[in-house]
């Protein structure tokens, strides 16, 4: 008997029926992939499993140790053993890494936290995580890596038999990633049963004992890991063969569209440091440029500073399209009118405003241009909206939909649309297909190519290897906001980058 | 993936009639009609214009998602200003209100750059502010109250004539018919509703004396407001800085202009609540204004207004502002102690947030 078992669980919301009876079983020390486009019904089965959409919301029947129950909220699930990690992280920025990992379990007595009690508790989290960091250390001042250990550290420490994982690699470089899965076996060897959801193909199939694939709500096909290929996963996720995952850029055609010479960002958090120091590059007309290198390398603060969105100081200067050499765009409404866009990492935070509608998000950044006699043609804002709904088959119900209320591929679009009715000459884009499924990234792959075809100059970070590698034209690895390798053609290759990445060349 | 949260604001504009209704409908049992006389509403509505012009301001401040507690005393002050340019000063009306307006955009000007440039928060400055002109206006009218001349009056006292009344109604309700015929759907519902309430309002207000002056000042500038908030890159863009600061800063709006802006216009509105005010109650005196920056930020959220940012309307407003006015108005005439209507107000305030919380929670 299976530790956990979910039957024919179905969820209906207003027009949609976003499970159809699935059917799911975790068992003890195993670990079950659950792969899925977005839109599939993923998280919406996370959601009715960890007790945030608690019994009554959903038919069907969950068994845990082959009695019913019925979870009336998160806690419920939680106390029952089921710990979640989500995929937006769910931390205090401002708590220390302790505070964090002890949030609403502090020892106390007489009403007072006994602090020493709590670091000790926290350390022996960490240490249960492999993590080495301060436990004092103000959890803002973490990388993302960093962040997500001390989540699942908080998740263990609550005694969990169940671990359910919501992409929890999105935001990892490979060697964190490659620790966190790695901590996922220990687990498991444990007795502890995962639910593994991920994008990742090769973590899934180095890492799963069982597969089972949603597609529009229903579980199409499960089966154990060593029965399934890659090419079959992809295959049942989209429901027809995939080929080819990436397209390929054509070459480049223009001249130098921008360049760059001796970059250096302030690092806002350690005074007197640069988290860029001294890159310089140059990017044709049509050509793709990736950056590589590990989380914290610099490469969004590279990114960012390139927009003027820089939080410190930026010294350097840039051209465009072979023009005077000036210096740093001090504010993002600067590099906007030279014809540079940015696609942030962080679409929730710097790409959409959520509580807006797909139609005021897509015109936000070209505002000026719909304005007749002062006042906006809102005739014009529509039919570009449409028209850029349908160039990206961007998936919402209608153009007043909230931001919000849209799957992550598909804001992606959004932000990647906005942009495109700005018609920048220069596309900055910092991990375009975050958290976003095959069948999505291979659509933002194809608008990315696209785009380049058209004769944008393209700046791609990303953590993504295969997905850099296949893309760009050439790749600049940054280590430690340096440039520590530039390759191009043949000698680009996940070794290359890891080892000018890592410096272990 | 959908949800239902499309329908949130007719469900909120709802409830908030149904509120409206509510009210009047106990109230005009209270009193035996009187509430619903002609001779009253126009009264109530005369009432409700001074926080209501506040209350059209504070959305878009609020939009922004700033706060300005500085508007009761700033209105308060530039009233008083208004009155000795032209009392003591001797200046024509022409003059001492357009200097009132002038004054009101400057010190808002001044408050929202130390908000936008300094990154004071807005609460700070305007908390200071508040102070700075409840002092200041002490100082000038030296603790006397000063009233004004017969013309300055009329702008709160006077009334439109029944026949100006109807071509003005008129020409809104053809006009709105016209823009109506223009579009479909739910836009042309809208503009047929408001074409229907403008001869409404006009035949409402007739069966007394007419429109009263100030009321017409609170429509024009309510329309303008909601024109700004919906039909202009300004308006839109504050919504955007409301709703997400670092993502409308990404899309190239700068933050620093629009900030400043909202709270020009919000020291401008206050400088045309400060004249209406003088002129209603009579007198300039030194604690005019008092408290009604709480009235305003009052209106505008059981209007409907979020204080996170990021969503509200002027009209929502207006209503807020009605139902506000109307407690006062209904309760004054049925004589029931003075010190009710501040504890009922402020029950109807947190029971509207609290209705609206929980219509917007998501069945999840």
């Amino acid at each position: 008997m299976a530790l956990l078992e979910l039957r024919g669980i179905t969820r209906d919301f207003p027009g949609v029926r976003a499970l159809d009876g699935v059917d799911l079983d975790l068992e003890r020390g195993r670990i079950h992939a659950l792969c899925g486009e977005n839109g599939a019904g993923k998280s919406t089965l996370i959601k009715i499993l960890s007790g945030y959409s608690p019994a009554g919301t959903y038919e069907g029947e969950i068994r845990l140790r082959g009695e019913t129950v019925r979870f009336s909220g998160v806690a419920d699930a939680e106390r029952r053993g089921i710990a979640v990690i989500a995929q937006e992280l769910a931390l205090v920025p401002e708590l220390s890494v302790a505070e964090n990992l002890m949030l609403g379990r502090e020892p106390v007595r007489r009403g007072f936290i006994r602090w020493t009690r709590l670091r000790a508790a926290a350390q022996d989290a960490l240490a249960r995580v492999g993590a080495d960091f301060g436990v004092e250390r103000p959890v803002r001042s973490l990388g993302v890596g960093q962040q997500q250990l001390v989540e699942i550290a908080r998740a263990l420490d609550k005694r969990s038999e169940i671990l359910v994982l919501d992409e929890p690699t999105a935001s990892l470089t490979e060697r964190d990633a490659r620790r966190l899965l790695a901590l996922l076996r220990e687990l498991a060897a444990k007795g502890v049963a995962s639910l593994y959801v991920s994008h990742r193909l090769e973590e899934v199939f180095s890492v799963a004992d069982r597969i089972t694939v949603l597609r529009d709500g229903r579980a199409v096909a499960s089966a154990p890991a060593a029965e399934w290929t890659p090419a079959r996963v992809v295959a049942a996720m989209v429901g027809r063969p995939v080929s080819t995952l990436y397209p390929r850029p054509a070459p480049p055609l223009g001249g130098e569209a921008f360049s760059v010479e001796g970059w250096r960002v302030a690092d806002p958090d350690r005074p007197g440091r640069f988290a860029v120091d001294g890159v310089s590059f140059a990017v044709r007309a049509g050509e793709i440029l990736g950056i590589g290198g590990l989380m914290g390398s610099g490469r969004t603060a590279l990114a960012a500073s390139l927009f003027g969105a820089a939080r410190s100081r930026v010294l350097g200067s840039l051209a465009i399209a072979g023009g005077e050499r000036r210096p740093p765009f001090r504010a993002p409404s600067e590099a906007i009118a030279a014809g540079v866009a940015l696609v942030s990492e962080d679409r929730k935070r710097y790409g959409l405003v959520a509580g807006a509608s797909v139609l005021e998000n897509l015109t936000l950044p070209t505002l000026g241009s719909y304005v007749r006699r002062g006042f906006l043609d809102d005739g014009a804002r529509a039919e570009a909206s449409r028209r850029q709904v349908e160039a990206l088959s961007i998936r919402t119900p209608s153009l007043g939909a909230r931001a919000a209320d849209l799957s992550g591929g598909t804001q992606q679009k959004v932000v990647l649309g906005k942009w495109l009715l700005a018609k920048p000459r220069i596309l900055l884009l910092d991990e375009p297909t975050r958290g976003i499924d095959v069948g999505g990234k291979a659509e933002i792959h194809g608008i990315v190519c696209r785009l380049a075809a058209e004769g944008a100059a393209i700046v791609l970070v990303s953590s993504d290897l295969p997905e850099l590698l296949a893309l760009s034209h050439r790749v600049l690895v940054l280590k430690q906001g340096r440039p520590a390798a530039r390759l191009e053609g043949s000698a680009a290759t996940p070794e290359s980058v890891v080892a000018a990445a890592t410096g272990s060349a | 993936m959908t949800s239902s949260r499309r329908s949130v604001p007719s469900w909120r504009a709802l409830t908030l009639a149904g509120a409206l209704l509510l009210i009047g409908a106990v109230f005009f049992v209270a009193t035996h009609g009187t509430f619903a006389s002609p001779r009253n509403l126009a009264l109530l509505a005369r009432q409700m214009s001074v926080t209501a012009l506040l209350a059209v301001g504070m959305v878009l401040v609020i939009v922004t998602g700033e706060i300005d507690l500085s508007v009761g005393a700033m209105s308060g002050l530039l009233g008083a200003v208004a009155t000795i340019a032209s009392v003591n000063a001797g200046w024509p009306l022409a003059a001492a209100f357009p200097a009132a307006l002038v004054l009101g955009a400057a010190l808002g000007l001044a408050q929202g750059t130390l908000v936008a440039r300094l990154h004071v928060p807005s609460f700070i400055v305007t908390l200071g502010g508040m102070l700075v002109f409840q002092g200041t206006l002490l100082g000038v009218t030296g603790g006397i109250s000063i009233s004004p001349g017969e013309a300055f009056l009329r702008v709160g006292q006077a009334y439109l004539g029944r026949a100006a009344g109807w071509a003005l109604a008129g020409a809104a309700a053809a006009a709105f018919l016209v823009a109506a015929a223009r579009v479909s759907g739910s836009s042309r519902a809208r503009r047929i509703f408001f074409a229907a309430a403008s001869v409404a309002f006009t035949a409402l207000m007739n069966a007394y004396v007419g429109i009263p002056l100030p009321v017409l000042l609170l429509v024009a500038v309510a329309a303008a407001f909601s024109t700004i908030a919906n039909h202009t890159a300004f308006g839109r863009r504050l919504y955007a800085i409301g709703g997400n600061r670092e993502a409308a800063l990404y899309s190239g709006v700068s933050i620093e202009r629009h900030v400043s802006g909202v709270f020009t216009l919000m020291g401008l509105l206050c400088g045309a609540a400060g004249i209406v005010l003088t002129a209603r109650v009579g007198s300039a005196t030194s604690d005019a204004g008092r408290l009604m920056e709480l009235d305003a930020i009052a209106a505008a959220v059981i209007g409907g207004t979020s204080l996170l940012g990021g969503r509200g309307t002027v009209w929502g407003a207006l209503l807020g502002a009605l139902v506000m006015a109307s407690l006062d108005n209904g309760m004054s005439l049925m004589n029931t102690e003075p010190y009710w209507q501040p504890i009922l107000k402020g029950a109807i305030l947190v029971a509207a947030v609290a209705a609206d919380v929980a219509g917007r929670r998501p069945a999840r």
